[in-house]
């Protein structure tokens, strides 16, 4: 495989940036925003130059690595730092830094009030330092540095207005559930290291066919535990919606278009681990299939538009992690799906920030409406990216999930028109809830409060919403414009790349079928919503399973209940068992020391003579002793 | 070897008198009796030496310890202790009883020992070694098989001279008193009486001695007049017999 | 009358220097007691070297004079400075170490 040198600045000039900027402290506080953007945009240039380079090379010398420095030696066990350029982490690199510099852009504006601004734009440097280093890695352990890195990213930025306690317990929140999957991530090297003797991913691929599939099985789970914790998936899935706290720009950058998307890329770039291990294969399926169709529901009760923004985004990972555990049919749809939905997500939470940002940060739904005529350039890029995550024709959306939903049923058996039935559902119930935050918020009658005056954002904020927004027209036909990311991709996994020309339903049939889902899902909502009255208040007498569905179907009792409370138990009988035994048997050997030395101390009375009579006694025992010997 | 009935009576004339030597160091109250009696058990022990063919440690014996090592402990006596004769009670509760049965079940277990180790041995006698003369024979052994250990000895004996000038080495810390500063101390401390100084021994006394108290001009005697040291002896004479009133009435009835 | 007395004779001289040093509570008495029971050691010596018929004990007996002698020098050094210091010569007065 080629080597090169400057794979290395992708992620040293963000990370850069963040350290002038924590550094730096407030002297960069005039000019630290400025700098932080250019860095961004320099690794998205970065990104493209290495594009072009990659575009000139034949299709087999495309992966280049770069060998940072040797990282750890013990042995026979070398792990070198570098990083790892192909097929699959160009797509990653060009979106991170694209879609991170847009929101950099809009972020300058965003936050311009904000006395804090330097170390926000420090944190989102940091961010993207991380996550290209989390798709770079060449291998699991340098992934693992990433993974981290975002964590801790995300933690600091969720959690940026800490001011509020809600706002750090959510930050916290996120990070322990993030901790979960983690440890996931860590038990999969760990075994692939005691199974396989390698963590690098050309070592793992190489071993994979020959390990016991019950090793493979367990990597694959615990890096499937890894990809639900970072993706928000079912069962991990409760810290998203309290991620919103963070803001909006982070949630648009971390919480929509990339971190959370990290499981997905774990996923796919450990194809030939879940290709060698069909039971966690058919995990990860059931995971994004649960997850599909649960973050819809929610979707369809939250008033909040960003929770119900980060509804939508777990049930979209939902659809991407279902179509990664398809097996190499689906590898390239997830990764088709994710570009996409990171572009029109993205700029859907912009226009979610932008009209926050009208509304005096209001973020309840019912209390917008009618703001298409204040905010035109708002209304309509919202609006394409409503189509566009719809799955309406010729939008991006369209072309990834459709593609998503034909492999579910062609995956085979009864599975088939069992999956493709939910992520048919899921287009519909998708379609339900976003056709009711468009009406809640830009169509229906004006419900602000008195002394709200929207209006449009300034070009800092619309001009990445638009960029955004033509990606989210635009992305889809590039990518499937004769099978181009498909095949782009298709080195990556291996041989088995490309998917099946045989269906069990016609594509055009499928095609058909979900814009009928979509449109059911659209009347629904505008009969419901366009037509009537909505409440300032959200109304009480609801169904139960609106109930349920507001408190995201009682994840947290469930989490408290299952996990927090029994380790509370667990922590106090510890604490207690620390105290009375072990602590109790060190005071018992230290009271015990007292006591002999309390008995003992009466033979020391300081009187030469009394030592001296000892000696004597001594000496008796030792004739005694020679007396008995020689007997 | 047989031994001649001279030594056997010698034997037996002088161990029990040593045995009741070593005892009464025990029991006698002072130091210095307790020094001389020990002074005599190593003459006795001596004697013994040279009765066993061990001339040289005989002579040694008489003039290393009877001669310096006992002169030195007299001569420590009459610098610090001339004054410390025991009381021969026991402070220490259960002591004394534990060291008597202790030693009593350690002199027995030690005659038993003796006793089985010698049973069937015949002695060899010194003659064949002591053939060339003891002094000779002792000297052939030093500087020949023991001629280490006599160096390292030598050098321990030099090491415990600089030991003992470097304990009893007394640095002074602060300047002497000048003689007017001592006046003005004894004017100032205690009472006036005794700034002029302490009346001297014998000074009107019957017997003009020093251990015989001063008389004070009321008639009565001084025993601050008298030595510490031989008061604590116990060597001064009562003072009640010097009584002034006493005296008086012997003199007038003379008269 | 053979040798084997004197040895009976050093172990009970031993003895009564042992009840000495236990019982005794000037230092110098102590000390003398100690002299005492080198001195039935040497006698002991001494005697070893008769049965024996060699004359090693009886150097044995001359270091041990030797060492005694040191053994006197720094003991009544020592006794000299704790008497400038306590003006006591009694060893239970030098008790101080048991707190």
């Amino acid at each position: 495989m080629a080597t090169s040198t400057s794979i290395v600045y992708l992620i040293a000039l963000p990370l850069f940036g963040a350290a002038a900027l924590l550094l730096g402290g407030r002297r960069t506080n005039k000019w630290g925003h400025l700098l932080a953007t250019s860095m961004s945009a320099g690794s998205f240039v970065v990104g493209l130059y290495q594009l072009s380079l990659m575009l000139d090379r034949a299709t087999e010398d495309r992966a280049i690595t770069q060998k940072l420095f040797t990282w750890i030696s013990v042995g026979d066990f070398n792990v070198d730092a570098s990083l790892l350029l192909d097929q699959l982490s160009i797509c990653f690199v060009l979106l991170i830094s694209g879609v991170g510099t847009l929101i950099h852009i809009y972020s300058i504006s965003y936050m311009a009030e904000d006395p804090d601004r330097r170390r926000f734009f420090a944190y989102l440097n940091l961010f993207i330092a991380a996550m290209l280093l989390l798709v770079l890695g060449d291998s699991y352990l340098n992934l693992y540095v990433g993974w981290e890195g975002v964590g801790l990213a995300s933690y600091l930025l969720i959690g940026f207005w800490n001011k509020k306690p809600a706002y750090a317990t959510a930050s916290k929140k996120a990070f322990v559930m993030n901790r979960v999957g983690d440890m996931g991530l860590s038990l999969a090297i760990m075994i692939a290291f005691a199974t396989l003797g390698t963590t690098t991913f050309a070592g793992v691929s190489e071993h994979a066919h020959h390990a016991s599939e019950a090793a493979m099985t367990a990597i694959g789970i615990m890096l499937l535990i890894a990809a639900v914790g970072k993706s928000a998936q079912f069962p991990l899935q409760a810290w998203l919606g309290d991620a919103m706290a963070g803001p909006t720009p982070v949630s648009a950058l971390i919480h929509a278009a990339t971190m959370v998307t990290a499981g997905v890329y774990l996923i796919v770039r450990s194809n030939f681990v879940f290709d060698a291990a069909p039971t966690a294969q058919l995990l990860v399926v059931i995971v994004g299939a649960i997850t599909l169709l649960l973050g819809a529901f929610i979707g369809t009760a939250k008033d909040d538009i960003k929770k119900a923004l980060a509804a939508s985004t777990m049930s979209q990972i939902g659809y991407m992690i279902l179509g990664a555990g398809l097996g190499p049919a689906g590898y390239a749809f997830a990764i088709m799906h994710l570009l996409t939905h990171g572009f029109f997500k993205a700029g859907m939470f912009l226009g979610a920030g932008s009209v926050m940002h009208g509304m005096n940060d209001e973020v309840d739904m019912r209390k917008f409406g009618g703001l298409r005529k204040f905010m035109p350039i708002t209304f309509v890029t919202f609006g394409l990216g409503y189509l566009a995550i719809l799955g309406v024709p010729p939008f991006a959306g369209f072309y990834s999930k459709d593609l998503i939903i034909e492999t579910a049923f062609d995956s085979g058996g009864l599975q088939g028109p069992l999956l493709g039935t939910i992520t048919l559902i899921g287009a519909a119930i998708t379609a339900f809830y976003m056709t009711r935050v468009m009406i809640l918020t830009f169509t229906s009658k004006a419900r602000w409060d008195e002394d709200t005056h929207p209006h449009e954002s300034p070009i800092l904020m619309w001009l990445p919403m638009v960029i955004l927004a033509i990606g989210s027209v635009s992305t889809g036909y590039l990518f499937t414009r004769g099978d181009s990311l498909e095949n782009w991709l298709s080195p990556v996994f291996g041989e088995h790349g490309g998917h099946s020309k045989e269906h069990l339903i016609p594509p055009l049939v499928v095609s058909a079928l979900a814009l009928l889902s979509v449109s059911i899902g659209v009347s629904i909502a505008i009969i419901k919503y366009q037509r009537n009255e909505i409440d300032r208040i959200a109304p009480a007498n609801v169904s139960i399973f609106t109930r349920l569905a507001r408190r995201d179907f009682g994840q947290d009792a469930i989490n408290e209940t299952l996990f927090m409370r029994p380790g509370q138990v667990l922590t106090d009988v510890l604490v207690k068992s620390d105290d009375k035994v072990i602590d109790g048997a060190v005071r018992g050997i230290g009271r015990m020391a007292i006591g002999s030395g309390a008995v003992l101390r009466k033979s020391q009375s300081g009187f030469a003579r009394s030592y001296a009579a000892f000696i004597l006694i001594g000496a008796i025992l030792m004739i005694a002793g020679i007396w008995v010997v020689t007997q | 070897m047989v031994i001649q009935t001279p030594e056997a009576v010698m034997f037996w004339v002088l161990a029990p008198v040593a045995v009741l030597a070593a005892l009464g160091m025990l029991l006698v109250k002072k130091a210095v009796h307790s020094a001389l009696l020990l002074a005599w058990v190593m003459i006795t022990l001596a004697i013994f030496y040279i009765a066993q063919d061990a001339v040289f440690l005989g002579i040694v014996q008489i003039v290393v310890y009877t001669g310096a090592v006992m002169m030195l402990f007299l001569f420590i006596l009459m610098l610090v202790g001339v004054d410390s004769s025991d009381s021969l009670t026991e402070t220490i509760r259960g002591l004394r009883p534990i060291a008597i049965t202790a030693a009593i079940g350690f002199g027995g277990l030690l005659t038993s020992l003796i006793g089985r180790a010698t049973v069937g041995r015949q002695p060899v006698g010194l003659e064949i070694a002591n053939v060339d003369g003891n002094v000779q024979g002792i000297a052939g052994l030093l500087f020949s098989k023991y001629v280490w250990p006599f160096e390292i000895v030598s050098a321990l004996l030099i090491t415990a001279a600089l030991g003992a000038m470097v304990l009893a080495h007394h640095q002074r810390t602060v300047a002497r008193p000048t003689q007017r500063e001592s006046a003005i101390a004894r004017f100032r401390s205690g009472s006036l009486a005794s700034a002029a100084g302490l009346p001297g021994p014998g000074v009107y006394a019957r017997h003009n001695a020093v251990d015989v108290p001063a008389l004070l001009p009321d008639g009565t005697p001084a025993p601050t007049s008298i030595s510490a040291t031989l008061k604590a002896r116990g060597d001064m004479l009562e003072s009640s017999q010097f009584q002034l009133d006493v005296v008086d009435t012997t003199v007038v009835e003379e008269k | 009358m053979n040798p084997y007395n004197y040895l009976y004779l050093a172990g009970l001289l031993f003895t009564i220097g042992a009840i000495g040093v236990v019982v005794r509570r000037n230092a110098i008495v102590i000390f003398m007691c100690v002299e005492l029971m080198l001195n039935a050691a040497n006698l002991a010596f001494v005697t070893f070297s008769r049965i024996n018929g060699t004359l090693d004990g009886q150097v044995t007996a001359f270091f041990t004079m030797v060492v005694a002698a040191c053994e006197v020098v720094v003991g009544l050094a020592i006794i000299v400075a704790i008497y400038r210091s306590r003006r006591s010569a009694s060893v239970d007065d030098a008790s101080l170490l048991k707190r």
